[in-house]
C-alpha cells in the first residue's frame, strides 16, 4: 500500500459519500457543506493527477466563491424566520431509475473501454509556468473572450439582483 | 482465479479507469440532483457537481493522454465559466423568490408576475 494508492481511497471515499448527501439530504444547509466537501475531493484528485495550479484554483473559485455565492442564495431564498431550511423532492422513482441505468451503462463503458495511454507515463510536474505560458501564446483569445465574459456576466448578475427602483 | 487477481490488479494499480470511475459517479449524482430536487439552489448545486466531473475527465485524460497543460487549461476555463454561470443563475433565483415568494422549481409556471 503506497501513499498514493492510500490518498486516492481516502480523496474517492470523501467526494463520493459527500456527493451523496448534496443530493439526498433534506436540509439545504448540511447540502452546502457537504458540496463544500465534495469540492474539497476533486481538489485533492487534482493534486493526484498533477495538476496543482487547478487544485489551487479550485479551492479558491469554488470553495472560496461560488459555495459562498450558493450559501447567500440559500440565506436570502429562505425567511430567516424559518428555522428549518428544508428541500423537498420531485420524481424520486423515475429519476432514480433512470440515473440508475444511465450511470450503470456509464461506468460500464468506462471501464470495457481501452483507453490508449500515453507509453512512457511522465512524472507530474508543477505547471504553473506551462500554464501561463500557454495562457499568453495559444489560449490568449479564449483567455480575454472569457475575462470580458466574466465582466459582462458579474455587471449582469448584479444589475438583475438589485432592487427595482421604481 | 484470474478474475480474481484482475480485481486486485484494479484496485491495487491507479489508473485512467480509476478517475473516469469517480467522475461518472459523480456525473450520476449530479444529474439525480439536477432531476429530483424541489429547490432551485439545490438544482445549481447539483450542476455544480457535474461541471466538476467534467473537470476530472479533463485533468485525467490530459494527465494520462500525455497532452501537458492543454486538458488542464480546459478544466481552468470550466471553472470560469462555472462562477459566471452561478453568479447569474442566484441572480434570476433571487428575482423569482421577489416575485413568487418561493424557488420551488414545480410551482414556478408562470413567466409573468
Amino acid at each position: 500500500m503506497d501513499l498514493y494508492l492510500i490518498l486516492f481511497y481516502f480523496f474517492a471515499i470523501i467526494t463520493l459519500v459527500s456527493a451523496f448527501f448534496v443530493v439526498t439530504t433534506r436540509n439545504v444547509i448540511y447540502a452546502a457543506f457537504n458540496l463544500m466537501l465534495t469540492l474539497f475531493g476533486v481538489a485533492g484528485f487534482y493534486v493526484l493527477l498533477g495538476a496543482d495550479f487547478i487544485a489551487i484554483v479550485q479551492l479558491i473559485v469554488y470553495v472560496g466563491g461560488i459555495l459562498i455565492l450558493l450559501i447567500f442564495g440559500v440565506m436570502l431564498t429562505n425567511k430567516i424566520t424559518d428555522t428549518d431550511i428544508k428541500s423537498g423532492f420531485l420524481n424520486r422513482v423515475p429519476g432514480l431509475l433512470i440515473v440508475g441505468t444511465f450511470a450503470g451503462i456509464l461506468i460500464g463503458t468506462l471501464l470495457k473501454s481501452t483507453w490508449r495511454i500515453a507509453a512512457p507515463l511522465p512524472p507530474p510536474v508543477a505547471g504553473l509556468v506551462g500554464i501561463g505560458n500557454l495562457l499568453m501564446t495559444e489560449y490568449t483569445l479564449i483567455f480575454e473572450i472569457l475575462g470580458a465574459v466574466l465582466l459582462i456576466a458579474l455587471i449582469g448578475a448584479a444589475s438583475i439582483a438589485r432592487k427595482q427602483s421604481n | 482465479m484470474t478474475d480474481m487477481s484482475t480485481l486486485s490488479t484494479f484496485l491495487t494499480h491507479i489508473g485512467l479507469g480509476h478517475f473516469l470511475f469517480i467522475s461518472g459517479m459523480l456525473f450520476s449524482l449530479g444529474i439525480y440532483g439536477v432531476v429530483t430536487r424541489k429547490n432551485a439552489v439545490m438544482v445549481l448545486m447539483g450542476i455544480e457537481l457535474i461541471l466538476n466531473s467534467a473537470n476530472i475527465n479533463f485533468v485525467a485524460f490530459a494527465r494520462y493522454g500525455n497532452y501537458g497543460f492543454h486538458g488542464q487549461l480546459a478544466a481552468l476555463f470550466v471553472i470560469i465559466l462555472a462562477a459566471a454561470e452561478s453568479a447569474i443563475a442566484l441572480a434570476i433565483v433571487l428575482n423569482i423568490y421577489k416575485t413568487f415568494n418561493n424557488v420551488n422549481v414545480d410551482e414556478i409556471d408562470k413567466l409573468r408576475e
